[in-house]
């Protein structure tokens, strides 16, 4: 079985923020969590799915709130456990392996802390292959697996169990139960068997963060071939390259809103796109024509590092490559596209699938 | 009437000015810098007064701009052994203090570290009581073996009280150790503000130091002036007041650099750019002060969160090497320095510089145009220089529209008089000693930041509270009361907080209170 050591840990979380398409939260505060948890416990085992023992539960895990706490108000670091254990004993079943909820984004990272704790295998899987504002958009959800029982645990020790009818109820209830625990808190959520996991989840997701982070932080390639690699490991294509000319932010309802425009140079002199954001990327259009849309990828990378550019950090001035890549497959289903589609945003566009490869 | 005295101590040299009253530049000097600060301090007050011409008694102000904080950090040199309390168990304990620190600085500056039980919720709520017993033993423990102390404490720019309270109990019982309370540093983000803490600790007796060497050139140069340090945002602290703040000089040589500038030109909002020797610092003023960074800026490795300005700093300055040819050219970032006045091609040497490049395709009059280099290399190597000091001010630029540029720094004679997204270029005077002007003409500073209870108070009478108090901190450092501007106004909202709570931070700056000084003497 292969395994997750200390050196993984950076080129995770950078592949992470890629793959969170411009949100899903800074993996920063994750990442030092799980440097600490791996030099305390050790590299962690990275199961595939098949690999999964017949009995036991797959336990998703996976943090919670506004970003603004979650800087500040560090976990106490035995949250998720706890979160655990209330479910097992609920479920009077043992937890056998751990999954990221999220492959995008902070929740990539942060069940390695819990992993290495009780000593469990991470399975190289998760719920939705990039990142996603709520908890019901999950290929479980689609899958139909409850997002309930599901337990809440904040840094002073309070757990909080919640079983709802739907996982949209399991979404509200979650969230204000957060806001009381002081506006952040670790959760267990999704319970399942390993037999269900393996038909619900999307395989090979954790793995493939690690690799993008490996090639964007190849310290021996020049920009072009990482580039190159990149968009071949994502089957991706470069949209359009230029200069950020405008970021217009609105901030309603919880979501960081926003539309950036870029001006096009090289083989795009002359051209605008234009970039629709809720926390993540979720549209692009060139010339008004739309390129790519959710749930398909659109990543914003730093011209020179390819480092991805969070849509927090989007400003005037900067060169950037705009890439995109297909989703998942189960976000192209009809179910799919009514959970995380272009209209469940609000943007009122047919969805069109993003051909990926060389087609751009 | 009153004479000021601004210096400039930076990585080449110390640059001196003396400013008259009206503030006209009455004199300059620049003076290669020496290990030993003092002297090189020393030499350049003597010298600027003899220049002159004036009693040295006339100089009633002395501001200092200086990297020597900056410089102990970056080289690991005679920083403090620092305890730091962290405030905010049963959370945070995920990740200990100084996790992501470089291990050479950590071993320089930790000697112990400990997490109690206490701090805030966002909306106030304690998520503790703190746990005095516990810091009181830690503190009674190490005290020994530590010089200061840092404290931090979970959501403290929203309730202070419990980093206030270590503090109080520091001085009752341990009145000498030096204590640091990270809501005085540092913004939301409890590990940037911490780490920011502990700098900030560690660098309490670099800034001593510092200061006393300050002190005793300014005497030996027969000065009996106020002497003052530059903060990062272009304000004045009292050298009393530095000892506690010793951090926020980090990077207030460019800061001095950008406030010379738009008092030498009179723009107040403008693109500066700083070219140096060896290096050319890109910054914004807005309102004549400088833009600060809104991202976390790392300081010798460590993430920090206080107060820095925006800057964009290139490897790009008079002394740069060009090499390669055609589209492959480079200019720097190696650089002669200050050896270009002995090796560049300009000066008789054989080292192909940005100044020499310069002066071949007549931009530039600098030393004597070397015949001998090729035009064709020239050109390409002053369109590449050119064309990074575009890109750093469209980067630093935060819209499309054309801004004026203000060029300082002894460099900046070699930059063309038309660049892109530029609307003109403004070469005031005395730009070469821009940042000693920076210095001498330094205002001070008072601010408050707290959260009100809006809820039965109108949103007006809070500001002018808030107001008022920012004042009266400008007027306790020093500030002429009558003639105080608000700089800065910021109100944020707390979600989800009862009573409507809105912290408010009020910046206020004004001049030092000279004619009441002059009036007196």
């Amino acid at each position: 079985m292969r395994t997750i050591t200390a050196d993984d840990l950076t080129a995770l979380a950078t592949g992470a923020t890629l793959l969170g398409t411009g949100g899903g939260g800074d993996p920063y505060i994750g990442l030092l969590m799980a440097q600490a948890a791996v030099a305390k416990h050790g590299p962690i085992p990275l199961m595939d799915l098949d690999d999964l023992p017949a009995e036991g539960l797959v336990m998703p895990a996976a943090m919670i709130g506004a970003p603004t706490v979650i800087v500040e108000k560090i976990p106490n670091g035995t949250e998720m456990r706890q979160a655990v254990r209330a479910l097992e004993r609920l479920l009077s079943e043992e937890t056998v392996a751990v999954m990221s909820i999220e492959a995008g984004g902070l929740n990539s990272i942060i069940p390695l802390t819990l992993a290495a704790e009780l000593g469990l295998p991470l399975v190289d899987a998760d719920g939705i292959g990039r990142a996603f504002p709520e908890v019901q958009m999950t290929s479980f959800t689609i899958h139909g697996v409850p997002a309930t029982p599901m337990s809440l645990v904040d840094d002073k020790g309070n757990t909080v169990t919640i079983e709802t009818v739907d996982n949209l109820w399991t979404e509200r209830f979650a969230r204000t139960a957060t806001v009381q625990m002081g506006g952040s808190a670790l959760i267990a959520i999704y319970p399942m068997t390993t037999e269900v996991a393996r038909k619900a989840s999307i395989p090979g997701t954790i793995g493939l963060a690690m690799e993008l982070g490996r090639i964007v932080e190849a310290p021996d390639l020049g920009g072009e071939e990482r580039l190159r690699r990149l968009l071949a490991r994502m089957r991706g294509a470069r949209l359009f390259e230029g200069k950020v000319q405008d970021v217009l932010r609105r901030t309603t309802g919880g979501f960081a809103r926003g539309t950036a425009t870029l001006t096009g140079y090289g083989a795009h002199q002359g051209q605008l796109m234009r970039i629709e954001f809720q926390n993540e990327n979720l549209m692009a259009l060139r010339d008004g024509v739309p390129m790519a849309m959710v749930p398909d990828l659109i990543s914003v990378l730093d011209q020179e590092t390819l480092r991805p550019i969070t849509t927090e950090a989007l400003a005037y001035g900067q060169r950037v490559i705009v890439v995109a890549s297909p989703c998942q497959p189960i976000w192209r289903t009809p179910r799919g596209l009514e959970i995380a589609g272009p209209r469940y945003f609000g943007y009122d566009f047919d969805y069109v699938p993003f051909p990926g490869g060389d087609a751009a | 009437m009153t004479y000021r005295l601004g210096i400039d101590v930076g990585g080449t040299n110390t640059d001196a000015v003396i400013l008259s009253p009206d503030g006209r530049v009455v004199a300059k000097v620049k003076r290669p810098v020496t290990e030993d600060v003092v002297t090189s301090i020393r030499t350049a007050v003597m010298d600027v007064v003899a220049a002159s011409g004036l009693d040295a008694s006339v100089i009633r102000h002395a501001m200092l701009g200086t990297t020597q904080v900056t410089n102990a950090i970056i080289e690991r040199r005679r920083l403090n052994r620092v305890g730091l309390v962290r405030i905010g168990a049963p959370a945070t304990l995920a990740i200990p203090p100084l996790t992501s620190w470089p291990v050479d600085l950590r071993r320089a500056v930790e000697h112990a570290s400990v997490v109690v039980r206490g701090g805030f919720e966002f909306d106030g709520r304690p998520i503790a009581p703190l746990d005095l017993v516990a810091v009181a033993d830690f503190v009674d423990r190490v005290r020994g073996e530590i010089s200061a102390l840092a404290v931090s404490s979970v959501f403290s720019p929203v309730n202070a009280e419990h980093e206030l309270a270590v503090r109080d109990l520091v001085a009752r019982h341990w009145p000498d150790l030096p204590v640091s309370l990270s809501h005085e540093i540092g913004s939301i983000g409890l590990l940037e503000r911490e780490n920011a803490t502990m700098l900030n600790a560690a660098v309490h007796d670099v800034a001593l130091r510092a200061a006393g060497a300050f002190r005793d050139a300014v005497a030996q140069a027969g000065l009996q002036a106020e002497l003052f340090l530059t903060q990062n945002d272009g304000t004045l602290m009292t050298l009393d007041y530095a000892m506690h703040y010793p951090i926020l000089t980090v990077a207030c040589g460019p800061t001095n650099s950008m406030r010379g500038a738009t008092y030498l030109s009179g723009v107040t909002e403008a693109v500066v750019v700083d070219v140096g020797g060896t290096s050319t610092d890109i910054g914004v003023i807005r309102n004549g002060f400088p833009r600060e960074s809104a991202m976390a800026v790392e300081v010798g490795g460590v993430r920090t969160n206080f107060r820095m300005p925006d800057l964009i700093s290139l490897g790009l300055g008079g002394g740069s090497l060009v090499t390669g040819e055609g589209e492959a050219v480079h200019v720097g970032p190696q650089s002669l320095g200050y050896r270009l006045v002995s090796e560049g091609r300009s000066f008789g040497g054989p080292v192909l510089t940005f100044t020499d490049v310069a002066n071949a395709v007549g931009a530039a009059r600098i030393g004597h145009r070397d015949p001998d280099v090729a035009l064709d290399l020239a050109r390409a190597a002053y369109r590449r220089a050119v064309a990074m000091v575009e890109e750093g001010v469209d980067r630093i630029k935060t819209s499309a529209h054309e801004v004026p540029l203000v060029a300082v720094g002894g460099g900046s004679a070699l930059l063309p008089d038309r660049l892109a997204g530029v609307s003109e270029v403004v070469r005031p005077d005395h730009y070469d000693v821009a940042n000693a002007i920076g210095a001498a003409i330094a205002q001070v500073s008072g601010r408050t930041d707290r959260v009100y209870a809006l809820e039965g108070r109108r949103r007006e009478d809070v500001l002018a509270e808030a107001q008022s108090l920012a004042e009266a901190d400008a007027v306790r450092a020093g500030a002429d009361p009558r003639r105080l501007e608000v700089v800065q106004v910021e109100e944020i909202p707390l979600a989800y907080m009862p009573g409507n709570a809105t912290r408010v931070r009020v910046v206020v700056v004004g001049p030092l209170a000279s004619g009441v000084v002059a009036a007196g003497g």
